[in-house]
């Protein structure tokens, strides 16, 4: 037992009771994400499927925003779970994060309900404000973004509060308290129309490329090393280093990093450059995190008090640096990306990174929480599905990626490298049998991943349930 | 801007090593205090970098200072020219004339590609197309959609119009009826003012400089 582990009392904290809240509506987002995804999938094979009714632009609407909003959710979760752990007390604004909370859950739905049913709005401020701001990963309606922000500074109050009232700053919430004010900052970043289409996708990114290539690898790093704390007993110490390390990694990289979003925007020509050295540095941090997981793992030869969310773990340090690291290097400098950005590749490229770093971390935050929602705590918890869940969701996942992976090397070489990047030119490309071909396998891999999807939550609902493996009093 | 990106980069890097080490004198490389310092540091030079950077950026990207026209643009002529100095393509501004058989005057031209941003955010079209090389990948790249040949080529034709302007609004409001390729644009029923609102923003931002994004833009046949 980590010591960690062993400041769990028997009693959850209110702060881990919303936590699984959190959890609960995340796993549910995400199967709202597979299943838009699956619509697209299918769009791809047949574009008449649903036409005019559910179009590509819909489908890829919610798959993308409920994408963000559960991942997010998730990381959040994290953050109640661990946060009483962490400081040895209540989170203070319990109340108040309460009432926010279902603020969202209800914003949220009536969001996923205008994009379903209104879809598209006239070109005016109207539109913005109350159907869908039409930028890419951030679609939701202006009122919508006051409530995010909202929620992130209370959210934000809840860390400080808490480690304040607990007079405790560790290095974890330092970095966690850092992270969030930036993250909190750029999302605002995000909430501006402007006509300047060049200056538009400038502040766009600061909010895409600055959350998911900065500060949510950071939060990552703070639940991360938490759930590390937990399931192996790794040293303070030893956590806190690499955690630092990691900040000066990523943020060393990934703000200049943003340069990579740069090249093509009708921004000035030093973005090329910058954005290419920093951004080629970027899989730096991610090779670290792997070194750090590995070697952790080993030095307790893989026993854990929660086997699922340990695999999880390691499968996100080696996601990461694969999906984030190798494929976004793969195509991040200028002379490569020229010819490859908004293609297929792209796809191939979001698809792994996602999982990687962010499905990863929030299956083994879902894990822990699981394993202690229970009135018999299962140590070491264990399943006979969860393997099964976990290896098909990979499994399915690389074969996704492979299939976009494919497509979009053809797309790159036929519409950008010899056909010239026009309208015809991309036709031929997706017509050509090595991307269309991809589009049956790139459909059954997403079948597969739901069937994994499935044996995941039913997996959750009774994971850690028999009495017989259960050990009593294990937190006593 | 007086400095090149080899000299930002290397100073970004040199500053942030050389002060986490004065700031770390008698820790080792592997102690907390020598990466907590790190990461501060390295932060706050790259927040302070693109913090100035995008001072220099927003100053740039004013339409009319440098890689993004002026509103005035849609009046004329805009073609991609292969630049030899860069060796890329550049799009260069012809003469006047006119747009829908109208010259705008720079408030004009500003109302209607304002109008014509807005329909694209408001019919979610980047969710299939990219914008300047972002957005979906279902749908064609609309950052040189102006300069598409295609228009001539069969859309024209098809329609029986005559001037681009006209094949792209009437295409843009029936695409249900006249598919390209095997996957169909829904029709997203634009009123005709915008229509040729998003005609205007499309033709505005085919004039910007987008560094030779995307390559060889209509060179092969």
């Amino acid at each position: 037992m980590s010591v960690f582990a062993l400041r769990q009392p028997k009693e959850l904290y209110e702060s881990q009771k919303l936590a699984i809240w959190y959890f609960i509506v995340a796993i549910l987002l995400f199967g709202v994400q597979i299943t838009f995804g699956l619509f697209m999938a299918y769009q791809y094979i047949d574009p008449e499927f649903l036409y005019g009714k559910l179009s590509f632009m819909t489908n890829r609407t919610l798959h993308v925003n409920s994408m963000i909003v559960w991942l997010l959710v998730g990381l959040m979760g994290g953050v109640y779970w661990f946060l009483p752990l962490e400081t040895g007390r209540e989170v203070v604004g319990i109340k108040l994060a309460k009432f926010i909370w279902w603020v969202i859950v209800a914003g949220v739905t009536v969001v996923v309900l205008v994009y379903l049913f209104v879809q598209v709005g006239p070109g005016n401020a109207f539109t913005l404000w109350f159907i869908n701001e039409g930028r890419e990963y951030i679609e939701a309606p202006r009122w919508a973004d006051f409530a995010i922000v909202a929620w992130v500074a209370i959210f934000l109050y809840n860390v400080i509060a808490t480690a304040l009232a607990a007079r405790r700053i560790t290095g974890l919430l330092g970095v966690l308290i850092f992270d969030l004010v930036a993250l909190g900052a750029l999302y605002s970043a995000g909430m501006h129309y402007t006509v300047n289409v060049t200056m538009d996708q400038y502040l766009w990114w600061w909010v895409v490329h600055l959350w998911v290539e900065a500060t949510w690898e950071v939060l990552v790093g703070v639940v991360m090393g938490w759930s590390l704390m937990y399931l192996l007993g790794t040293p303070r110490k030893l956590i806190e280093t690499w955690l630092f390390l990691e900040v000066a990694l990523v943020f060393g990289t990934g703000i200049l990093g943003l340069g990579h979003h740069y090249f093509w925007i009708g921004t000035p020509e030093y973005w090329i450059g910058l954005g290419g050295f920093f951004s080629a540095l970027e899989p730096l941090p991610l090779v670290a995190m792997v070194v750090h997981a590995v070697y952790d793992s080993g030095a307790h030869r893989l026993y854990t008090v929660n086997k699922p969310a340990l695999f999880w773990a390691i499968a996100q340090a080696f996601g990461n640096f694969i999906g984030a690291g190798v494929w976004g290097f793969m195509q991040t400098l200028p002379q490569i990306n020229m010819y490859s950005h908004g293609t297929q590749l792209a796809a191939a490229h979001g698809h792994f990174a996602f999982f990687g770093a962010y499905v990863g971390t929030v299956m083994t935050l879902v894990y822990i929480a699981a394993q202690n929602a229970r009135k018999h705590v299962q140590i070491p918890l264990d399943s006979k599905l969860w393997g099964w869940a976990y290896g098909l969701l990979i499994f399915s996942i690389i074969g996704v990626v492979a299939s976009f992976t494919i497509s979009g090397f053809a797309q790159t070489m036929i519409e950008r490298a010899e056909l010239g990047s026009t309208w015809n030119a991309f036709i031929r490309a997706y017509t050509h049998p090595w991307y269309a071909n991809t589009h049956w396998w790139r459909f059954w891999m997403g079948m597969l991943f739901l069937t994994a999807y499935l044996i995941l939550v039913w997996d959750l609902v009774t994971i850690g349930r028999k009495p017989a493996a259960a050990v009593e009093g294990a937190h006593d | 801007m007086d400095y090149s990106w080899i000299q930002i980069s290397v100073a970004a890097v040199f500053l942030s090593v050389v002060i986490t080490l004065v700031l770390s004198r008698g820790y080792g490389w592997f102690s907390r205090t020598f990466w907590r310092n790190a990461a501060v540091v390295s932060s706050l030079i790259m927040l302070f970098i693109l913090m100035w950077l995008t001072f220099d950026t927003t100053e740039k990207v004013r339409p009319g200072a440098g890689q993004v026209p002026t509103w005035t643009v849609i009046n004329h002529e805009i073609a991609l020219v292969w630049d030899d100095t860069k060796r890329r393509q550049m799009p260069v501004i012809g003469e006047q004339t006119g747009f829908f058989g109208k010259v705008y005057s720079p408030e004009e031209a500003y109302a209607l590609i304002n109008k014509g941003k807005m329909t694209l955010q408001g019919r979610n079209c980047m969710e299939c197309h990219q914008i300047l090389g972002n957005g979906a990948y279902y749908a064609p790249d609309l950052t040189r959609a102006w300069l598409d040949p295609w228009w001539e080529e069969r859309v024209m034709p098809m329609l029986g119009v005559d001037t681009r302007e006209e094949a792209m609004k009437t295409w843009l409001q029936n695409p249900d009826k006249y598919p390209q390729g095997k996957r169909r644009m829904p029709n997203l029923h634009f009123t005709d003012e915008e229509a040729v609102a998003l005609v205007a923003f499309l033709k505005w931002m085919s004039a910007i400089d987008t560094n030779g994004f995307p390559p060889r833009f209509g060179v092969a046949q």
